[in-house]
């Protein structure tokens, strides 16, 4: 339960769970979404949930963003003890969650002048905004509406608004899942892009099997709730940077695909229906 | 979703696509330029004959059922009488002879100016009152089933309690307009405050942004188009409830002026401030709604 007992700390670990389960009350008495849940992120890791839905994925990420607090169990951010949201940890949220009456510059500088505003000046945060965007590839959009952009560009502008604040963790939830299969796979290279000039940590809710096995160095695969758990993690040890046109003939590709399919549809499936 | 709470008056005279104005604006239009090199798009003659030309014909329509109607009585003064009547009225709206007897200009100005007192007020207490009832469940309960009874009572029950308190018609004449131009303001800044997105509140959340942030920039810009509508509708009752609260207060003021008219029995001028009071609640209307539009970011 407590921090790592050794006297020498593991530096690369930014993410600890630690024995979380999480207990909603309802009206016909309480109900049990996640249990024994134990998981450790290292730096610059890129690890993605999978699950059906109701799995609790989404629940999983809301306790690492701080949004909701766990009933049992421990989450640690650098050998810190989480209590509740914060800029350290960059969320994206599935519906990109842009204010609209801000333009995309705007919505940045918001996050930015949230965590360097006591630093820095208005050129400077300014700078920094605009260096996010730049990441994303919407400079030419500082000055739009959220509106005025499409669905793909408004999650890239989200993207810029997390990454923006230098979070220790970038926290995606079903960051493309409203998006059609071509923008969603030109966002995930971009991502891929992204992750590896920044060196983020992120940890990603998906229930795109492709997806997941493009991105990750690992798949935490979920149970089917209620009372969901980690069922099984996969390890994905293909090369970077990835290509999405060669990894489809890939042996290992195909081996790790299928792998989460049997899990998601073989083993994991039946219990849906009972639920 | 401020779109289906704020109706375009002018959306309605839209559908009205009549055979008779797609004649006329097909003999009005330009020849079309030639489609290799359009320098710009041709005025649009057959879209604005669609708006301006059903309404006028409507307006035509009501005042030739009014000369007909009028043609005989005595009583009643035919279009053109009224007409005539206006001209003379207008022609001088700020003439002063006395506290009883003073031009049309003045009455509708001081009539707007207790609108814009008793509703101002109502603004002033309402939209704050409004974000608490909407932000705290403790005070939504406390409140609304008083809102709820308040609410629906006619304009002229509380001006005797405003004599009373006031001892003056002219400070009842505002409370009335307060107390009846308040509830929607009150309730539409309430529905506004519980329906910001969640998401909104939720990267609030995430950014752990200060209270004043929130405030300025998530619930502010967000209730806005509730909160303006509440105002439209607000506006829109002040300006129905002076009418009636001036009848009995007396005082310059166009309520007033209809009832000295009625007791002169100079139906002309009733007539014609009818017609002043509908503008003017149209005017009233339409520029709270340009400042809704701005504010309206779906």
């Amino acid at each position: 339960m407590l921090v790592n007992p050794s006297p020498a700390i593991n530096t690369r670990r930014t993410l600890q769970i630690d024995g979380v389960g999480m207990v909603f009350p309802t009206r016909r008495g309480p109900f049990v979404a996640l249990r024994d849940i134990n998981l450790e992120v290292q730096r610059g890791e890129f690890v993605t949930l999978i699950g059906h839905s109701g799995c609790g994925k989404s629940t999983l990420l809301n306790l690492v963003a701080g949004l909701t607090t766990p009933s049992s169990g421990i989450l640690l951010l650098q050998e810190r003890e989480l209590t509740g949201p914060g800029p350290d940890r960059g969320v994206v949220f599935q519906n990109h969650s842009l204010l609209p009456w801000l333009n995309c510059l705007d919505n940045v500088l918001l996050a930015v002048e949230r965590v360097f505003g006591d630093q820095e000046g208005k050129a400077q945060l300014r700078e920094r905004a605009l260096a996010a965007l730049e990441l994303v590839g919407m400079s030419h959009a500082v000055a739009k509406r959220p509106h005025e952009i499409s669905g793909g560009m408004k999650q890239r502008v989200g993207i810029a608004r997390a990454l923006a604040m230098e979070p220790k963790m970038l926290l995606m939830d079903e960051p493309f899942g409203a998006l059609d299969a071509l923008t969603r796979a030109r966002l995930q290279d971009e991502l891929m892009k992204i992750v590896a000039t920044t060196g983020a940590t992120v940890m990603m809710v998906t229930h795109d099997v492709d997806e997941a096995v493009l991105l990750s160095d690992r798949i935490v695969m979920m149970t089917n709730g209620p009372a969901a758990t980690i069922g099984e993690v996969l390890r994905v040890e293909l090369p970077r940077p990835r290509a999405r046109v060669v990894l489809a003939e890939n042996r290992d590709y195909v081996q790790y695909r299928k792998e989460v399919i049997d899990f998601l549809y073989t083993r994991h499936s039946h219990v849906e229906k009972a639920a | 979703m401020a779109r289906a709470v704020l109706h375009d008056p002018r959306d309605a005279a839209k559908p009205a696509d009549t055979p008779l104005a797609r004649r006329v604006a097909i003999a009005v239009v330009s020849p079309p330029a030639s489609p290799a090199a359009p320098p710009r798009e041709p005025f649009d003659w057959r879209g604005l004959g669609a708006r301006v030309l059903p309404p006028l014909v409507g307006l035509a329509a009501l005042i030739a059922v009014w000369a007909l109607a009028t043609q005989k009585s005595t009583s009643f003064p035919t279009p053109l009488a009224t007409f005539d009547a206006a001209v003379k009225l207008f022609a001088d709206p700020f003439y002063s002879n006395g506290p009883n007897d003073q031009g049309i200009g003045w009455n509708i100005l001081f009539s707007l100016q207790r609108v814009g007192l008793g509703f101002g007020l109502a603004a002033l207490v309402g939209i704050p009152l409004g974000f608490v009832i909407g932000r705290f469940a403790l005070f939504h309960r406390m409140l609304s089933p008083l809102i709820s009874v308040l609410k629906p009572v006619s304009p002229l029950a509380w001006l005797p309690i405003g004599l009373l308190v006031f001892k003056s018609a002219n400070p009842a004449a505002i409370w009335t307009i307060f107390i009846c131009s308040i509830w929607p303001m009150v309730i539409n800044t309430a529905v506004g405050v519980q329906k910001v997105p969640e998401d909104y509140l939720n990267v609030a959340r995430v950014l752990k942004l200060s209270e004043w942030k929130i405030a300025t920039r998530i619930l502010l810009p967000s209730v806005m188009p509730y909160m303006l509508t509440g105002v439209r509708l607000s506006v829109g009752t002040a300006w129905l409830v002076i009418v009636a609260a001036e009848m009995l207060t007396g005082g310059v003021g166009i309520g007033f002026w209809v009832w000295d008219e009625w007791n002169n029995l100079n139906v002309a001028h009733i007539i014609i401030a009818i017609f002043v009071i509908g503008a003017v609640g149209l005017l009233l209307e339409w520029s709270l709604l340009a400042v809704a539009r701005r504010f309206d970011y779906s």
